[in-house]
């Protein structure tokens, strides 16, 4: 910060779950913070701040990230899907019907992270990322009960149901 | 007692709110904005674990753009006297420990709080602190109770005797460290004043105990304050009292007049919001050569603060397990100059049941008998302290069917033996226990026009599926569907609840709820079925008139692990969990409990431990990526069943809690896999991998 004590500003454009929105963020601000506090989107959830939770999870450009650890300014022009843009309308996307189905939440306040890092594993083995427990780096990972908890293993649950995660995972993956 | 017939209870439901958990459209207590005009107020630590807060320099902070205020002891408003010495915020210019909140800032926005808050310069006077528990510490001493009004002690027989009589004796320590609760959701809270009242959207267990807390700060009669808190991120115990950050939103709106936001950060939550007090025991157990008991004695030394004392009652569970006619339990604390311990997921029975249940493995190696066949050997028929009987009580049938579920009538016992590659391989059981609680609480029924019906009770969801199961509850109790009814829970400005908090809130809601329906079906029936209608229930005296009895849920836990054999690294492969805890209201959401409660357990076994930096004396490791708790990786999958338990001594549904049942026992099971794996005996929590290899 400057001599001046004011806080440095700047407008970008987000477009955030199809929705183009100008806004004129504070440079310290998180992609978290701006999502929350001023888009009032707050699906996307608060729980380190550091980047090691992963409740804040959302897709930029298609790719899971941590929203609090990006700053909102280095964004301009991104394209953003939360948690509130999964359902196509009044239909819910196929893994939030599989997390009701299979119970995989409690409190739910990881529940967003997690969906939207389910929806990122889904896209990454369909591309034909392996992970470190891919026994077959030349075929498309089959995401079976291994793989899907190495990768969701940046979302982390305290109500522990992490059981219940992998089968709605699972069976969206099939 | 009749318990009421069933259609609803019994039966897998969705969660009610699961729609709006999984759009993001549930708003937790931060996620509330009363008005545009809200600010933020971000709460200031005290780097220094003993000594005052000689000044508070502002004027850094002030000076920024957008900084509204900053309190602490010099300015801030006096408040009423408070139960929890920990809530008198700014009230002092005493420092009790590292990390206790000694200031707060108010600005505009998030980022320049934050900033301020960083430029605050607060002057202080230290003195020498003391952060370390031990054994023989001089502070020790014996509390008048333990939490949360159990006797400190107990003694019956000659149990010193009957050890040097015994056949078969072992004389243990085990130790547990500290353990942080860490749900999700930090503790949170909106504060804003209105028409001379308090409305807070806040984090909490309870939010009628909350409003009574605030209510008390403040010098305001309970009705004027309001709490609401619709979706509470988990809590497992942290938030079942109200924390010094309720206070400081409740201050910063008073002294700004404005809507303030206040949350906890993760670092802060480790100091803040209470923890598992480290807890170092001793366990004597002497036995026939059979296994039959002779004699249990069980000692348990911990930590509080000098705030306030906090009593964990890591013995009691002891009280009710096992027969035996000599027997004794105590509890001494040694008050340092650390954060205030206070509820985490089954206080007393979770880090107790850790040392009794690993105890009573290497009696049954001692003895040469199967672990299972010695708590067979040694069950109770009413309860070996007060004699009463126990209201229901099904450990052996719970770790009979364990056992024929996980295959236990193959195992070799002999440890170190069994080797699958790079590891060696191993399974342990454990039992588990905790208190079938009641508590009063009132709750309304209303019959409305449309022909649905509304059921109100500020009872608390925190992630248990409460509501849920109050909504399968009250369809029963009003012969309806589930589909007509209503609940609504999370605001104290509906019928006064008590905590969800001793795995409790079923039973205890669940009673005032089908009072209240059945008393609105009796209005419904005086008039002729005309609508609207409306009935309210307490429990109070019906709570008082329980029958004396040894009320208790049962569990068996077992587990399979892999060591490896050149790192030392343990990996859980099988965890299976069969309990006995009445009837179970919604199968669906149960089954998800017991597994969260095995997971954490997992956690404990193998992760969890806050280590204490002694010389600035907090806690060092106070983030995710230091205190682990599990991920996805770390848990496979968890098998869990219940027995048939018919109770009709407990409530009208005849359910005992299950919220916390499934963390007790893992962690002696997990430790009792890795020994009959390796032949390592590790006795102090967690299992780490220089503890297996060093």
């Amino acid at each position: 910060m400057d001599g001046t004590n004011l806080p440095e500003t700047a407008t970008i454009t987000l477009d955030v779950n199809g929705v183009d929105h100008e806004i004129t963020v504070d440079t310290r601000s998180s992609l978290l913070d701006v999502l929350r506090e001023h888009l009032d989107l707050i699906g996307a959830k608060k729980g380190c701040d550091h980047g090691q939770c992963g409740a804040c999870t959302v897709l930029v450009d298609g790719r899971r990230i941590n929203a609090c650890l990006q700053l909102a300014v280095a964004l301009h022009g991104s394209s953003i899907t939360t948690v509130e843009g999964l359902a196509d309308g009044d239909g819910l996307h196929p893994i939030q019907r599989a997390f009701i189905e299979h119970d995989a939440f409690q409190c739910g306040y990881c529940t967003p992270g997690q969906l939207c890092s389910a929806v990122g594993v889904l896209a990454e083995a369909a591309a034909g990322w392996p992970s470190v427990v891919t026994q077959d780096l030349s075929a498309t990972p089959a995401l079976d009960g291994d793989e899907i908890r190495e990768r969701m293993s940046g979302n982390l649950c305290r109500c522990g149901a992490y059981v219940n995660i992998v089968a709605a995972i699972g069976e969206v993956a099939e | 007692m009749t318990v009421t017939p069933t259609r609803a209870v019994g039966t897998d439901f969705d969660r009610v709110e699961a729609a709006e958990k999984v759009t993001g459209t549930a708003r937790y207590a931060y996620e509330h904005a009363p008005d545009r005009d809200t600010v933020y107020a971000v709460p200031v630590q005290s780097v220094i674990a003993r000594g005052e807060v000689v000044n508070v320099d502002t004027d850094g902070a002030l000076t920024l753009p957008g900084v509204i205020a900053a309190v602490w002891h010099g300015n801030a408003p006096r408040l009423g006297p408070a139960d929890d010495p920990e809530l008198a915020l700014f009230q002092s210019r005493r420092v009790a420990y590292r990390g206790q909140l000694v200031a707060g800032v108010i600005a505009e926005t998030l980022e320049t709080a934050r900033e301020a808050a960083r430029r605050l310069r607060v002057e202080y006077a230290q003195e020498p602190h003391d952060v370390v528990l031990r054994v023989d510490h001089p502070k020790m001493y014996k509390p008048s109770k333990v939490n949360p009004a159990y006797p400190t002690d107990t003694e019956y027989g000659d149990p010193d005797a009957a050890l040097e009589k015994a056949a078969v004796t072992v004389d243990l320590t085990y130790s547990t460290p500290a353990e942080h609760n860490n749900p999700m959701e930090p503790h949170a809270t909106v504060a804003v004043w209105e028409n001379d009242g308090l409305v807070v959207y806040d984090s909490n267990q309870g939010s009628s105990a909350v409003r009574d807390t605030l209510a008390g700060l403040f010098g305001l009669p309970p009705d004027a304050v309001r709490v609401i808190a619709p979706h509470v991120g988990g809590g497992f115990g942290s938030k079942g009292t109200p924390r010094p950050g309720v206070v400081l939103a409740a201050l910063a709106a008073k002294v700004t007049g404005r809507a303030v936001k206040v949350t906890m950060t993760r670092q802060q939550m480790f100091a803040l919001v209470g923890y598992r007090t480290p807890i170092i025991q001793r366990v004597r157990l002497g036995a026939d050569e059979d296994g039959t008991l002779r004699a249990i004695v069980h000692d348990a030394f911990e930590q509080t603060s000098t705030v306030q004392e906090f009593a964990e009652q890591t013995t009691t569970p002891t009280r009710i397990m096992y027969a035996a006619p000599n027997r004794r339990t105590t509890h001494r604390l040694a008050p340092l100059d650390v954060p205030t311990p206070s509820w985490m997921r089954a206080p007393g029975e979770c880090p107790g049941m850790f040392a009794l249940e690993s105890a009573m493995d290497e009696l049954a190696i001692a003895c040469g008998v199967d672990p299972i066949e010695l708590r067979i050997r040694n069950e109770p028929e009413t309860d070996p302290e007060s004699g009463l009987p126990f209201s229901s009580r099904n450990l052996v049938a719970c770790l009979r069917e364990g056992a024929a579920r996980f295959g236990w009538a193959d195992r070799d016992p002999a440890p170190g033996v069994r080797r699958e590659g790079r590891r060696l391989v191993g399974t342990g059981v454990a039992a588990a226990t905790y208190p079938a609680y009641r508590l009063p609480s009132r709750a309304t029924a209303r019959a409305e026009p449309d022909g649905g019906f509304t059921v109100r009770i500020a009872a608390a969801d925190i992630g248990t599926g409460a509501r849920t199961a109050l909504t399968q509850i009250a369809a029963d109790a009003l012969r309806t569907a589930p589909e007509r009814v209503r609940v609504e829970v999370g605001d104290s400005a509906l019928p006064t609840a008590s905590l969800a908090g001793g795995s409790s809130g079923t039973a205890s809601w669940g009673t005032a709820v089908v009072r209240a329906c059945e008393a609105l079906l009796r209005e419904l029936d005086r008039y002729g079925g005309r609508r609207p209608q409306e009935a309210a229930a307490d429990t109070t005296a019906e709570v008082e008139a329980a029958e004396r009895l040894s009320r208790h849920a049962f569990g068996a836990q077992f587990a399979e692990v892999g060591v490896d054999v050149d790192t030392g690294e343990v990996r859980v492969s099988r965890l299976l969990g069969v309990f006995g805890v009445g009837r179970v209201i919604n199968p669906k959401t149960a089954r998800s409990q017991f597994i969260g409660g095995m997971t954490m357990g997992l956690g404990m076994a193998l992760m969890e431990e806050g280590v204490m930096d002694v010389e600035f004396g907090d806690y060092l490791n106070h983030d995710f990526a230091q205190y682990h708790i599990p991920a996805c990786a770390d848990v496979p999958d968890i098998e869990v069943h219940w027995v048939d338990e018919v109770d009709d001594r407990l409530n009208p549904m005849g359910s005992k809690g299950i919220g916390e049942i499934g963390i007790v026992g893992t962690a002696a099971a997990v430790a009792n896999a890795v020994h009959h794996a390796t032949g390592v005996r590790v006795r102090d929590l967690p299992i780490r991998l220089d503890r297996l290899v060093g």
